[in-house]
């Protein structure tokens, strides 16, 4: 007990970077998801063919490489990140293209139906993507999306290849340490933490769309 | 009063419609009529802009006018689809509403007035609240012509009322497209039912399968 009070702060403190890490990739990647599966499901073939570039790269590579390309690589060309910037901006751009497919799923799930009757209502295209499209997309994604924010929390450990000091590289360094196998019980205890405070939350945002069907 | 000038529409090189003259006068019920595949419904999507025909002209009380592209407050034809496309996530009542805030922008408590004396007159004054899951088929498509309403058409257009409802609710589709009549409206009725279309109708239209290349 006493060595589990010893090791916890800096425990907790790299659990404070695991959820930094984790916030600021879902408040980067979710807008820009949205935005790239309009972009997916326009009628501009030069766009489409871009983002389907970028969406196959991103899902095409394993986010460890990504980071490692955009901490080590980018500088070779002049382009400079701070770790902990480097490893957000890596986060967002991967987080991002699994979004766009997901809402691009959502979007093409909407009836055509629908659009038309907007239409002959005259709403315009972005009135109607706001009040009627993005809606209905929230709900239909809404499992999906709650899958890949639980594979975040986890995902958010690979940031220590670019020496970010996350949970689960806190329990590392005392394991190696202390020759014991408790830091990283604790951190697997931490992890579940976690994800149980995201299902929950997860599952209120469901609960809060079931008003209709 | 509606008119069509020599309308045709094709789809590759299959003409659907082949120069069709047509006129409806003011506060009148014009059935179109024929066997599936005849091209109703492609007659109605061009009425009500969601097809673009390939010749001809439109004209509302003598102004040309051409649905697909007319985007102003004027000259709105209403459409009561088959299978209603109400927006499932709002209420009857921001059903109603949404377009006449935003493309006529009139205030939320004109726009909930004007709802609610159509819904009483409709017969759904204890609906306003409710989703559209909650609601019979009779009551959607009630929700539906009160939606198309509250943008005060030209031209109220109905695409297969009668389908989607339980044969025994054929006479009161009959009551309130005779409602709608009696207050004026000049409404356009696609329907495969011979017998329905005979009892609203002042005039018939007749659409022939069309075996010309």
């Amino acid at each position: 007990m006493h060595y589990i009070l010893e090791i916890l702060p800096s425990l907790v403190a790299g659990a404070g970077m695991t959820l930094k890490i984790f916030i600021w990739t879902l408040i980067g990647s979710l807008p820009l998801g949205l935005v790239v599966s309009l972009g997916l499901i326009s009628n501009f073939k030069p766009l489409q063919w871009l983002l389907h570039f970028y969406v196959w790269l991103m899902r095409g590579t394993p986010l460890l490489l990504q980071l490692i390309f955009v901490f080590y690589g980018l500088p070779l060309v002049g382009i400079v990140f701070p770790r902990y910037y480097a490893a957000l901006f890596a986060f967002i751009l991967n987080y991002a293209a699994y979004f766009a497919e997901i809402f691009r799923g959502g979007l093409q799930s909407i009836d055509d139906g629908q659009y038309e009757s907007a239409r002959v209502l005259r709403l315009s295209y972005g009135q109607t993507i706001r009040k009627i499209v993005i809606p209905q997309v929230i709900k239909i994604v809404l499992p999906s999306v709650g899958n890949e924010v639980i594979n975040l929390v986890k995902d958010s450990s690979l940031v220590y290849v670019i020496g970010l000091g996350d949970l689960l590289r806190a329990g590392n360094v005392a394991t190696a340490r202390d020759v014991t196998l408790v830091p990283l019980v604790l951190v697997g205890v931490i992890y579940l933490l976690l994800t149980a405070v995201t299902t929950f939350i997860l599952g209120r945002i469901e609960k809060h769309y079931s008003y209709w069907k | 009063m509606l008119e069509l000038k020599n309308i045709t529409k094709s789809f590759g090189d299959k003409t659907i419609i082949n120069k069709l003259n047509l006129t409806v006068k003011d506060g009148e019920i014009l059935s179109i009529v024929g066997p599936s595949g005849a091209g109703k419904t492609t007659l109605l999507r061009c009425i009500t802009g969601l097809e673009k025909v390939n010749a001809g002209e439109f004209f509302i009380d003598g102004q040309a006018f051409d649905p697909y592209t007319n985007r102003t407050n004027e000259s709105v034809i209403g459409v009561v689809f088959q299978n209603f496309e109400l927006f499932p996530n709002l209420t009857v009542m921001q059903n109603i509403t949404l377009a006449p805030t935003m493309v006529l922008k009139q205030s939320q408590a004109e726009a909930q007035k004007q709802a609610n004396e159509l819904l009483t007159r409709l017969a759904l004054a204890d609906h306003a609240d409710q989703y559209p899951y909650e609601l019979s088929g009779g009551q959607k498509q009630r929700v539906a012509i009160a939606r198309a309403l509250a943008m005060k058409p030209n031209v109220l257009c109905y695409d297969e009322p009668t389908s989607a409802l339980d044969p025994n609710l054929r006479q009161e589709v009959e009551k309130l497209i005779m409602g709608l009549k009696a207050d004026g409206m000049t409404q356009i009725v696609v329907t495969h039912d011979l017998t329905f279309a005979e009892n609203i109708a002042d005039e018939m239209f007749h659409v022939e399968p069309n075996n010309s290349k």
